[in-house]
């Protein structure tokens, strides 16, 4: 499959890129790893007549620590973010999460950035940036931040405007001895999620102090489930909270009937999901 | 639209090409290289058949544009055998251990599998699955290609000093 023809251009400066994607317009797109804009131009669904390669920033790359915030270069590749000791030990569920992305050969291309701007309700990292309430920042003229639970209007379709380039992702760190858990069902290694839950909480003196529910690909954008997240704060974290929980989750559920299921079937998936996150985030408070 | 200046290493030699932007590196390689030991299978960075290695890390080559790969350093299966022309251990076990039936996969495998031993010399079997899992063999049921995997790592293992 052969795409249609562009102009390449290699930037190494955000500035650059920026300014490349005011002169350019419409007809410009950025590309990350490419793993998602790749298989579209091959297939022409999308067919760019200019593409911005932001691979030479060497800005866009890394993991920082930042007052209370893990800083992530939007050029940060999913291998890097296994491997950073730091994440494994601060924010664990990224790692969790990125493992289960793709294949090897993928996640040494795909990126971070990639992965939260490009509005793939199927992309793994949205549900759980909306479970860590991350800010990603947005580069054009001037730069802006938007919480990850705002980012997302449709599939495809984001925050994000045409002469913006996400560059940061901006997660306050949880605290010490929070629990946390993203479980997925798939199909197979390289399959989106029939559907996948995110989940973060604390626990102080056996009550829930704090409850964050991410869902994944059960809808056409990710979704913050804000109502479950709710009804697991301040319990035990009971059988009935935690079926509050899973029953408001499953109510905004709306994911479409595929390969992966009918929609009934990915919604209980979804709930079963959320369940087991619960239980498993429960397991890891310290 | 303009062909632009291609330059890379591959299997430690400078190469130089003039190439749409556009053009696949698994194009690149086989058509303008004539290296066709990384194979087009799904087309859809799937099935790692195309895999090859790009500065020291197992990627997809259909997935990847020419352009992105300026100035990188590539390695292809036909780099992965001793400059002599003798198999490496990795090939060697593979045959050894009947890890191929229709081979279509094969140089995939092996290419993913060199890097995954250089970053995890001594691997669990749970490790090898997960290290090769994107790569896919629709022949083997992967049952020797692991073993093969493992039988180079210990190959490959530095040898302790015999006896105290």
């Amino acid at each position: 499959m052969i795409p249609a023809s562009f102009d390449y251009h290699r930037p190494t400066k955000i500035s650059e890129a920026v300014a490349l994607l005011g002169d350019l317009g419409a007809e410009a797109r950025v590309v990350a790893g490419g793993h998602s804009l790749i298989p579209m131009m091959k297939l022409r669904l999308a067919a760019p007549e200019h593409l911005i390669d932001l691979q030479d920033i060497a800005e866009l790359k890394g993991v920082r620590e930042e007052g209370n915030s893990i800083v992530i270069g939007a050029m940060t590749t999913e291998a890097e973010m296994i491997a950073s000791r730091f994440i494994a030990r601060n924010c664990p569920i990224l790692r969790e999460a990125v493992l289960q992305i793709a294949d090897p050969q993928v996640r040494n291309v795909g990126t971070v950035g990639g992965n939260v701007a490009n509005g793939d309700p199927g992309n793994d990292l949205p549900a759980v940036m909306q479970a860590l309430d991350a800010v990603y920042v947005l580069s054009g003229k001037a730069s802006r931040e938007v919480r990850a639970r705002d980012f997302y209007k449709a599939a495809y379709v984001t925050a994000l405007k045409e002469n913006e380039i996400l560059t940061q992702v901006r997660v306050p760190t949880p605290p010490k001895g929070h629990g946390y858990a993203y479980l997925k069902q798939k199909r197979k290694i390289g399959d989106y999620a029939t559907a996948a839950a995110a989940v973060v909480l604390t626990v102080s003196g056996g009550r829930c102090s704090y409850a964050a529910v991410g869902l994944t690909n059960v809808a056409d954008t990710p979704l913050y489930a804000a109502e479950a997240s709710a009804a697991l704060k301040d319990s035990s974290l009971d059988d009935a909270a935690v079926s509050a929980a899973v029953k408001a989750a499953e109510a905004i559920m709306q994911p479409a009937a595929d390969g992966r299921g009918s929609a009934e079937f990915r919604t209980k998936v979804g709930g079963a999901m959320l369940r087991r996150a619960i239980a498993m985030a429960r397991g890891r408070v310290a | 639209m303009a062909k632009m200046h291609v330059k890379m290493t591959v299997n430690g030699r400078e190469v130089e090409g003039l190439a749409e932007p556009r053009m696949l590196l698994i194009h690149f390689l086989r058509e303008e290289l004539d290296l066709t030991g990384p194979h087009i299978g799904c087309d859809t960075s799937h099935c790692g058949a195309c895999t090859v290695d790009l500065n020291g890390k197992s990627v997809k080559s259909c997935t990847m544009f020419v352009a992105q790969a300026n100035g990188a350093e590539v390695v292809t299966i036909e780099g992965i055998a001793r400059p002599d022309g003798s198999l490496h251990p990795l090939q060697e076990a593979f045959r050894q251990h009947h890890g191929l039936q229709c081979g279509f996969c094969t140089p995939g495998m092996i290419t993913r599998a060199w890097r995954f031993l250089q970053d995890n010399p001594a691997p669990s079997e749970e490790e090898i699955r997960f290290g090769i899992s994107g790569n896919l063999c629709r022949c083997t049921g992967y049952q020797n290609i692991v073993k093969a995997i493992d039988a180079a790592a210990v190959e490959m293992a530095p040898k302790k000093e015999a006896a105290e």
